[in-house]
């Protein structure tokens, strides 16, 4: 594996989508697996330190989706939604954080895996927020990780940008 | 990953988000530099790079120094940190699901 691949976040200033992009040193066809198997989907959805549970996995389209993070003091934070479409190209679907204090803040995922030279791929995730404020509060709230970590190093901080 | 407030000039989120200028932050990293070696390093021409640190100096982001006949530039950190507050809960998500989702496509690699 070459350098180390990076997830970058674009949220440009007053919209209401964010983007998420990220390479893998893998085929599109096993990016995809991990992503509608569920034995693999809860080995890496979700910060390190939290439970996945996947309690409904319908991955096709209409299908619906709920899971879980649970964390060591026993706090749960759930998720969920419906598939649109499944394929290996496009996955779209609804998303909803059942922690925020009213329902119906529901967030359009759309992604897009992109073949890449030397069997790689490249994962592109549009989500679209009802408003921007939804948008920016799910950026500053961290999905469920409300609390900051502590003052990163610099370069750290930089390479992140 | 930054949100609109104030004008450009003022705010230091609105400054990041023109790509180039995050570009020369990335540039100027934990090193002191000159406005010679940034445009060498980024291969912009010296209005350009002139114009974006001084967006950055103005919001604080960047600061500046003489030394002899020559400006020296570095990053100021403390400026930067509500910046990485902000984002990094939501991007240390990704980062740790899709660090994760590596060491399971390595895992199914040497399966198949």
């Amino acid at each position: 594996m070459s350098a180390k691949n990076k997830t970058t976040i674009t949220a440009e200033p007053g919209k209401q989508e964010l983007f998420i992009t990220r390479e893998f040193d893998a085929p599109r066809e096993l990016v995809f697996k991990a992503h509608i198997d569920p034995d693999l989907y809860v080995k890496w959805l979700g910060p390190r330190g939290y439970e996945m549970i996947l309690e409904t996995f319908e991955p096709h389209s209409g299908g619906r989706y709920r899971y879980i993070h649970k964390d060591n003091d026993g706090n749960e934070f759930g998720f969920h939604g419906v598939f649109h479409e499944i394929s290996e190209e496009l996955m779209i679907q609804t998303f909803e954080f059942e922690g925020l204090p009213e329902r119906g803040h529901v967030v359009l995922d759309t992604m897009r895996l992109e073949e890449l030279p030397g069997n790689r791929t490249r994962a592109t995730i549009q989500s679209v927020y009802q408003s921007v404020s939804d948008r920016d509060g799910m950026i500053q709230s961290g999905m469920e990780r409300g609390v900051n970590e502590g003052y990163e190093r610099l370069d750290e901080i930089l390479e992140k940008m | 990953m930054v949100m609109a407030r104030r004008p450009t000039t003022h705010d230091p989120f609105n400054a990041v988000a023109e790509p180039k200028r995050r570009q020369v932050l990335e540039v100027l990293g934990v090193r002191e530099l000159s406005v010679n070696e940034i445009v060498k390093k980024l291969g912009w021409t010296q209005p350009m790079v002139s114009k974006h640190l001084g967006v950055l100096k103005q919001v604080g982001l960047v600061s500046e120094r003489r030394v002899g006949r020559q400006r020296m530039y570095r990053v100021n950190a403390e400026r930067l940190k509500p910046i990485y507050d902000w984002v990094a809960p939501f991007e240390r998500y990704w980062s740790e699901s899709f660090d994760r989702l590596d060491e399971v496509l390595e895992q199914m690699k040497k399966e198949r």
